[in-house]
């Protein structure tokens, strides 16, 4: 059993007219199944409107499944009495850095959640000044959230959560509204965490580069999961992951067209450095 | 620009008074209000007068900072101290047309405008030297009792703290809608009053519904952290009175002592 155990999950948002007739039932998640072992890293891919947020909010038990189960850590999400300890075990970072941000000082956002789970207060303090230490935010500590950049609130967020000490992280598009440079800060943090700390990551974007650090990329089309593999696998499909409306690494897709064009390069890859390596092995040949 | 604004109105720097204890600076502000309703004696102002002073030594903020706190009720308290010294009935002592100012009239007017100093200068002090942080902590320590008749105090002060800190995000968000309907052609300034009532509100519908969209947004992240209300939790800066808190507490007391003899035998 992992760490967490997604089986047969349907979710349906009902929409409703003023007098609360039903109008229209989107079927956010249909039937997926998933498993992540401890330690893994993983990307969840799709488009808007794929339903990978509506099952992001499973794993923390801030949805429960109308079918199927989820298990975290061997605990099931319908389970009342097991839901603090539940999102204890699977942290959430969520989109926008602003409206995830508690405290008015970082280092008291930090103490947010372990005040909640009852942590005495030393140890709290211990707690802050290690998960801020962890993302490189240690020397804000006494700022004002509002005087950060869109980047360092996201890493703020994510030491938040360590500071719960979960073994599961899930980052809902964190970077969805920040600037490159905020984009690779955050991932940094993130492949950080999971190379040193060991904690299992689950990646939620669309931003493809972020991918090809996961152990396993799952691709999800309207509710359900389409495509699931390493990242090698998945993307030298770039036809297929086309066709879901999903772009492809720009060396990924240099590569393919190169390849498409009679060059007799590699395929897949993946990161600016294999790329150049290959054409610079073409060139010399 | 909108981001750097301070709210409630906190003078950074360092003093005793700064350090102590926010309760303490309650009670003590409450009592010192108080203390000015009691008596209405010449000699209960100037002996709480400068009790005020000494406090602004002791909390190294400029005096004229303390005065310029008092721009927002200047117009109150003219008006209060003119027609205190217009109504009251007494002893004549001038006419102008109409108008006869009396002699107790004047004597009521310094009274009511020393009272009114004392009190906003008296409450200023204790926001100038509280972090609106510490300050919404103390509150929720000190109406704790209030929990046995089922007064939700913790969620109070959690509701407090957290539009503290969403006031300066709304504010920058109410500046860039303004912009955004600005350069569809929004006009904000011509008109009599209602007619710029009328054109904000482009400006309120807009910041509503981000409002109800980042509470969403909040009340989730908080639920995924855990939150469940107070029961349970502990705090990671709680409060903790020190040795200094109770020799503030005797000052206090000392004080009262003070007004009470002053206004009793003088």
């Amino acid at each position: 059993m992992g760490i967490v155990d997604i089986n047969k999950v349907t979710y349906e948002y009902i929409r409703r007219d003023e007098e609360g007739n039903v109008e229209g039932i989107t079927t956010a998640v249909n039937g997926v199944t998933l498993s992540v072992k401890a330690g893994e890293f993983i990307a969840i891919l799709g488009h808007n409107g794929s339903g990978k947020s509506t099952l992001a909010k499973h794993i923390n038990a801030l949805l429960v499944p109308e079918e199927g189960t989820v298990f975290v850590d061997g605990m099931d999400t319908k389970d009342d009495e097991k839901t603090l300890s539940i999102r204890q075990t699977a942290g959430m970072v969520f989109q926008n850095p602003d409206n995830q941000i508690i405290g008015q000082v970082v280092e008291e956002d930090v103490g947010f959640g372990p005040e909640n789970m009852g942590v005495p207060t030393k140890e709290i303090w211990e707690r802050v000044e290690e998960s801020l230490r962890t993302v490189g935010m240690y020397e804000y500590r006494k700022k004002s959230p509002n005087k950060l950049s869109g980047g360092q609130k996201q890493r703020v967020s994510i030491a938040s959560v360590i500071a719960m000490h979960p073994k599961c992280i899930v980052l809902d598009e964190p970077t969805a509204m920040l600037d490159p440079k905020g984009r690779r800060e955050v991932i940094r943090a993130a492949r950080a965490l999971n190379d040193v700390e060991n904690i299992t990551i689950i990646l939620i974007t669309h931003y493809m580069e972020e991918a090809i650090y996961a152990d396993r990329i799952f691709v999800m089309e309207e509710g359900s999961v389409v495509m699931q593999g390493s990242p090698e696998s998945i993307f030298s499909q770039v036809e297929r992951l086309k066709s879901y409306r999903l772009d492809v690494p720009e060396v990924t897709e240099l590569a393919w067209e190169l390849k498409k064009a009679g060059v007799p390069i590699k395929f897949p890859i993946l990161t600016r450095k294999e790329l150049t390596e290959e054409l610079i092995r073409l060139g010399r040949r | 620009m909108l981001r750097d604004i301070t709210l409630g109105q906190y003078y950074q720097t360092e003093s005793k008074l700064h350090e102590l204890d926010p309760r303490t600076k309650l009670v003590g502000t409450f009592v010192y209000l108080i203390s000015l309703f009691v008596f209405t004696n010449a000699y209960v102002y100037i002996f709480a007068a400068s009790f005020l002073l000494l406090c602004v030594l002791i909390s190294h903020i400029p005096p004229t900072y303390m005065i310029k706190g008092m721009k927002p009720i200047i117009f109150l308290l003219v008006f209060t101290m003119v027609l205190n010294m217009l109504v009251t009935p007494g002893e004549v002592i001038l006419t102008l047309w109409k108008l006869t100012i009396t002699k107790e009239g004047v004597k009521q007017a310094l009274y009511m405008g020393a009272r009114l100093t004392l009190l906003v200068m008296g409450s200023n002090m204790m926001t100038l030297t509280t972090t609106p942080t510490r300050l919404t902590n103390g509150l929720e320590r000190l109406m704790a009792p209030l929990k046995l008749i089922k007064v939700p105090v913790h969620e109070i002060a959690m509701m407090m703290s957290i539009a503290l800190r969403f006031i300066p995000i709304l504010m920058d968000e109410t500046d860039r809608i303004m912009k955004a309907q600005l350069a569809r052609g929004a006009d904000f300034e011509s008109g009599n009053l209602i007619k710029k009532a009328k054109s904000l509100v482009p400006v309120l519908v807009p910041l509503f519904i981000s409002a109800f969209r980042r509470a969403n947004d909040l009340a989730m992240a908080m639920e995924a952290r855990c939150y469940h209300g107070g029961k349970g939790r502990t705090q990671m800066k709680p409060l903790k009175y020190r040795p200094r808190d109770f020799v503030a507490y005797l000052i206090l007391i000392l004080y009262l002592a003070g007004i009470i003899l002053i206004g009793r035998y003088l």
